[in-house]
């Protein structure tokens, strides 16, 4: 009598399959992340040591040394500061070229601080100089 | 007068096949997801605000600067005047190349500048200072 009971049902119950393999499916969803490189974009000038002459007035020297002390135009600077001197610049010469040159010792990081800075005020004229 | 019974239509969603279809999906999206591998060296990424995104890998090298002056680039461990070998090739085999420079946070200008000069020779000249949001 209660063997006969015990055979009743014998199916895996199915209706929340759906569920299950919706959740996991959310989970993949969101736990994708498409990695993308992203930095800042520079243009490095051709082979050859090539003179071009410009003038004194159109060259805004931006200089760090290894410390991390930014000398711009013979004015020590803050680095935060940058983008906000070297805007008014740029609306007042818009031919302006910024010249950055670092120490040999400057921190990496430094230097793109400052490049992020020259990037924040739209400048497109950037001229690196070799640290060396 | 009796009428025949219509057929009766169902008026229901078949939802049997319904987890197969699910399931085929979760399967398409657990073979897309690519875990981030890490090929390359330990570099802490400087931060920075006015950034963009590099349109597309295929086009992009990167080339990787440790802190203690290590460079590689696809896995391999090379000096600063290899770079220029390498990436000569690189450019031959695709002209719009970028090479996305991740470079350590106290990493030594006089390299980056070492390497700036290498890539100048062989006319990479499109470069990107791969870098991390800065939020404040």
């Amino acid at each position: 009598m209660a063997n006969k009971r015990r055979f009743k049902g014998g199916e895996i119950p199915t209706s929340s399959m759906a569920d299950i393999a919706f959740l996991l499916l959310i989970f993949f969803l969101v736990t994708t992340t498409i990695d993308t490189d992203k930095g800042l974009g520079i243009v490095l000038p051709p082979p050859g040591d090539m003179e071009i002459e410009i003038r004194k007035e159109n060259i805004l020297n931006c200089l760090i040394n290894s410390q991390g002390k930014v000398l711009l135009d013979e004015e020590p600077t803050a680095i935060e500061q940058i983008h906000r001197i070297v805007g008014q610049k740029l609306r007042a010469n818009d031919k302006l070229i910024v010249s950055v040159k670092s120490h040999p010792k400057t921190a990496y990081n430094d230097y793109v601080r400052v490049i992020d800075q020259l990037k924040m005020a739209d400048a497109k004229r950037i001229s690196i100089a070799n640290s060396n | 007068m009796k009428f025949t019974k219509k057929t009766k239509i169902s008026s229901e969603i078949p939802t049997a096949s319904m987890p197969d279809i699910i399931f085929m999906l979760l399967i398409f999206f657990m073979v897309t997801t690519v875990l981030k591998e890490h090929s390359g060296l330990p570099v802490n990424l400087p931060k920075a605000k006015r950034i963009e995104k590099l349109k597309s890998k295929r086009h992009t090298v990167q080339l990787w600067v440790s802190k203690d002056g290590m460079i590689s680039i696809d896995d391999r461990l090379l000096s600063v005047d290899e770079v220029s070998m390498v990436m000569y090739d690189k450019r031959v085999a695709d002209p719009q190349i970028v090479v996305s420079l991740k470079g350590d946070e106290e990493a030594e200008m006089g390299l980056i500048s070492d390497i700036h000069e290498n890539l100048r020779k062989v006319e990479a000249l499109k470069l990107n200072y791969s870098t991390k949001t800065l939020v404040d």
